[in-house]
């Protein structure tokens, strides 16, 4: 089953920053000078690939650098780096897929991984179309001023920041935990069909993690972001001291945590993160593949009101510097903005060219993969719900008895019978339309085609998550984004303990 | 096919090649290196509705390298094993253990500690690729066919499969340490849908797995395993808030038996993010309750002959009779609450070892799953758990689940859409009857269990 995990945040704003045209060249020349490709062995490779029939192929190669430093106990304790490089060679047939990998990428080896791949297909050798066209693709995120260029002693520098700003919060801050991770993805994908795509895909994370005491009396906090950003996005819009602050508060504020409701109740989710209410209820939900083989407990609602009319959710690939989103998806396919639910009125649904194909719809650009050791699937990018039109503190004030959650842990869904989870971490008790005592972790739980039908207000206060989240299905992992205005659910089960 | 060809891929990799790799970071100016060293295979077959959705085949290879120079460490890992590749694994991880901090707890284990179990652990059975291509895809297809059959109401599929891999690990160390061992396994797995005359549907799965082939379930009592646990969600309502006994089933309540192996891993332990920090020698749990970690169990798929850090996999007692006796450690977390290792390194390729369990499990009591339910006149028999809810540092617990109601002392009707929640710390307490019934599904076991006092949200 689906699953997010986080270590969350709300209240995040969407970066507008403008990059240079996308040069496609500079990361195609890198793998052809770097790695020994050339056009002529691509066609090699797909030649075999459809060697023994097949409706499609396509070669996908990555290589990665990542980088990560960690500061724990006001000591560097931490410091890696590695490279993994590959390809993923696939071959459709029908309904049919043929997988296979190398890490050797020497043209012996290629060409080996593109025969496993063809054993799907039975019939006579189909020709790719020769020569190759380049996807047109915007430029979402920087080519310069990337962190992993940055000198080891700034991001060191931000650690220090982020550890005396989380002991200097609270004198009950007894441990500070703080990371730094960065990679850049460098991804070329040729298909039989002809195209040709490359990008070069920065992402970095600033994570802190802090344990507060009070007596007998400890607690956890947790804050990060970040996205595919420059390393000025550390100076200058979300800061070590932000995060550091961040995880700070919730964790002192755990200190005086009473018990968490049991029962269906009035709630209400603050702005950003919690915004994974959609992304468990409804966005697995209508990725094209579960609905191709009617395994979605939205399946055939296509057109139905499967939510409050004040309801709109989109998916958008093409948000500049979040960390759902790509030039290109993992088939070279340019991403866009999808609406899902309009007015409540179910639209769409998230494809990748093989459920575009066998179901006759579009390709919404959302094929995506872990890695060249993955065939790539249906996937989200940025899912979030639009601005609605009333005022945050008019929404908590028609609240008598309910509970106001801002920040979440992970979710969870099961696709088939819908019901999904996601477990807040920062929440509090709404009396009398007064927000009053915070409350320990409890896991919420509904209905994905029932749960948003209760929305019976949306804000007017939309924010993005601030770079954290990553998505899991079926054993793939993949960096999101979300994001919500507050919302009321006039019903939801909480699940803590209390009464 | 090209089985044999990706299986006889890394031939050429040996024990002298990793212990090259700790030289050549000695010679680039490391104090000690430790180098590791994985390659695996792996086979998928995917079956939907009786046709081959998807094959994969293939093989993958890579390097980590640890050094440290006097107090101070860092890491680095390819998948470019060219000499250029190796070059830059080594003079990049010199470089960046500059950067760090003097850590006096960091370095190497002590030579003395370091060995493997002797003998065959039987982990790796040559027999997981032995099937011919046509009949893995037979498994996977008759595994889903059984599904199908078993019920007119399993009218889809999410599909039915066969897996096989194998992996090899080496591990060497500038103190002398070298060791390599080679694991296998394969699995066939079932996930039907079952659709109620209200169009309502509910998917389930079930699957056997094991190291050898011949240790495998077959296929077709897979698939009817699947459709009968996905035909007993059918019809599921919620139920109201309230507090009843819990019963959880071998096959879920690892789930909770993992918050304590998460507690009292020693990264947490030091730095007091767990409910059980500083608890040692004290009573924490029912005195019923004895919890132990064992890598040495043949066959197990938590078994080794050495940690990550090259110490020989112990047998550890970490609960007894409700007593606290021991954390699960590596070298690092060790040193830091002036205790030993109890060889519970874990190595990734990159980054520090953290900690892993080897076989970790409740040891089982007398009565039977059926005598645990026949005692409850009103409570829940938890089939499944949704999220992850537990907060090790306080304790806290709260997840999503479904399962099915107990009546008088039997399984009444299924329930879903509700939450479970409690305190790990008053759970362990609360445990009031442990099941004989101690079955192996993974490297974390815990038999059938009752568990008084946690809150069911729901209506």
């Amino acid at each position: 089953m689906p699953r997010t995990v986080p270590s969350a945040q709300p209240n995040g704003t969407s970066n507008t920053t403008s990059h240079p045209a996308n040069d496609m060249r500079a990361t195609r020349q890198f793998f052809y000078e770097r790695l020994g490709l050339s056009d002529r062995l691509l066609e090699r490779c797909l030649g075999e690939a459809l060697s023994a029939g097949g409706d499609y192929a396509d070669l996908y190669f990555e290589y990665v650098t990542a980088s990560s430093l960690g500061l724990d106990e006001s000591l560097v304790k931490s410091a890696s780096q590695g490279i993994s490089a590959g390809c993923g060679i696939r071959v459709v047939s029908g309904e049919r897929t043929g997988y296979a990998y190398t890490d050797d990428l020497s043209a012996e080896r290629l060409l080996r991984a593109a025969r496993t791949a063809a054993y799907i297909a039975s019939g006579p050798a189909k020709q790719p179309i020769a020569g190759f066209t380049e996807a047109a693709a915007p430029s979402l995120y920087p080519i310069a001023g990337l962190s992993v260029d940055a000198e080891v002693s700034a991001k060191l520098e931000l650690l220090q920041r982020a550890d005396r700003a989380a002991r200097a919060y609270d004198a009950r801050i007894v441990q500070v935990r703080a990371s730094f991770a960065d990679e850049l993805r460098r991804i070329l994908v040729v298909a039989s069909d002809g195209s040709f795509a490359a990008d070069t895909q920065p992402m970095a994370r600033c994570n802190v993690f802090v344990i507060a005491k009070d007596g007998e009396n400890i607690t956890r906090g947790t804050s990060g972001g970040g996205g595919r950003v420059m390393m000025n996005f550390f100076l200058t819009e979300k800061t070590p001291e932000h995060f550091a602050v961040e995880a700070a508060r919730q964790a002192v504020l755990q200190l005086s945590a009473v018990a968490a409701p049991a029962g269906e109740m009035e709630v209400v989710l603050g702005p950003g993160w919690p915004g994974i209410l959609l992304h468990e209820a409804v966005g697995h939900g209508l990725e094209a593949d579960f609905n191709r083989k009617k395994t979605s407990a939205f399946a055939g609602l296509i057109g139905q009101q499967v939510a409050s009319p004040k309801v709109t959710v989109v998916d958008n690939g093409v948000i500049p510097n979040r960390r759902g989103s790509l030039n290109v998806d993992d088939e070279g396919s340019p991403t866009q903005e999808t609406v899902l639910i309009e007015n409540g009125v179910l639209k769409g649904y998230l494809s990748d060219k093989l459920s575009a194909r066998l179901m006759g719809i579009a390709d919404t650009g959302n094929g995506r993969r872990e890695s060249y050791q993955h065939i790539p699937m249906p996937r989200m990018t940025n899912t979030y719900m639009l601005s609605g039109e009333d005022a945050p503190e008019d929404i908590l004030r028609s609240v008598k008895r309910g509970l106001y959650a801002v920040n979440f842990g992970g979710g969870q869904v099961d696709i088939t019978n819908g019901k999904f989870v996601f477990s807040a971490s920062e929440a509090y008790l709404i009396e009398d339309g007064k927000i009053t005592a915070p409350v320990k972790n409890a896991t919420l739980i509904g209905n994905g085609p029932e749960a948003l039908k209760y929305v019976s207000m949306v804000g007017n206060d939309l924010a993005l998550d601030e770079g954290v989240g990553t998505c899991g299905k079926a054993g793939q992992s993949v960096p999101v984004g979300v994001g919500m205005p507050t919302i009321k659910l006039d019903k939801m089960t909480v699940g803590g303990t209390g009464n | 096919m090209s089985t044999t060809e990706t299986r006889n891929a890394n031939a050429d990799i040996d024990q002298e090649f990793v212990a090259s790799i700790v030289t050549k970071a000695m010679r680039a100016g490391a104090s000690d290196a430790e180098a590791v060293y994985a390659d695996g295979d792996e086979f998928e077959v995917e079956v939907r509705m009786g046709e081959v959705e998807t094959l994969k085949e293939s093989g993958s290879r890579a390097l980590g390298l640890r050094v440290f120079i006097g107090q101070r460490t860092a890491s680095t890992s390819t998948s470019d094993l060219s000499a250029e590749g190796i070059e830059r694994l080594v003079s990049g991880a010199v470089a960046l253990a500059a950067v760090t901090s003097e850590d006096p707890f960091v370095g190497l284990p002590d030579k003395e500690d370091f060995g493997a179990i002797p003998g065959d652990l039987e982990l790796f059975h040559e027999d997981v690729y032995s099937l011919p291509a046509q009949e893995r895809i037979e498994y996977a297809r008759r595994a889903e066919a059984a599904a199908l059959a078993y019920d007119a109401r399993i009218t889809n599929s999410k599909g039915g499969s066969f897996n096989a891999a194998t992996g090899r690990k080496i591990l060497a160390n500038s103190r002398g340490f070298i060791g390599e061992y080679r694991t296998s396994y394969c699995s066939i797995a079932a996930q039907p849908i079952a659709q109620a005359p209200d169009g309502a549907m509910q998917r389930d799965y079930w699957y056997t797995d094991a190291r050898s082939l011949r240790l495998l379930g077959s296929p077709e009592a897979v698939g009817q395993e699947a459709a009968r646990r996905a035909l007993r969600r059918l019809g599921a309502r919620k139920v109201k808030t309230q507090r009843v006994p819990l019963v959880f089933a071998p096959e879920i309540a690892p789930s909770i038996l993992s918050e304590v192996l998460h507690a009292v891993n020693g990264d947490a332990v030091y730095r007091n993010a767990s409910f059980l920090a500083g608890k040692l020698g004290e009573t924490i749990a029912a005195a019923n309750i004895t919890i132990v970690d064992d890598g040495t169990m043949p066959g197990r798929f938590g078994t080794k002959p050495f940690d990550g850090e090259g110490l020989p996999t112990r047998r550890t007692m970490v609960l007894e009779r409700g007593v606290l006796q021991s954390y699960l450690l590596n070298t690092y977390t060790a040193r830091k609450l002036n205790l030993r290792s109890t060889g519970n390194a874990a190595r990734g390729l990159a980054g520090t070892p953290g900690i892993g369990a080897g076989n970790f499990y409740l040891e089982p009591g007398t009565e039977t799953q059926q005598q645990i339910l026949a005692a409850i006149l009103s409570g829940l028999y938890v089939t499944e758990l949704l999220g992850h809810g537990g907060n090790i540092v306080t304790g806290d617990y709260s997840c999503g689940a479904s399962g099915l109601w107990i009546e008088n002392g039997e399984l009444a009707y299924p329930v879903e859409e509700i939450t479970i929640a409690g305190n790990m710390k008053e759970m362990l307490h609360n445990i009031a009857a442990i099941g004989s019934d101690l079955i192996f599904y993974g490297s974390v076991a815990c038999p059938t269990i009752r568990i008084e006092g946690m809150t069911i949200a729901g209506e």
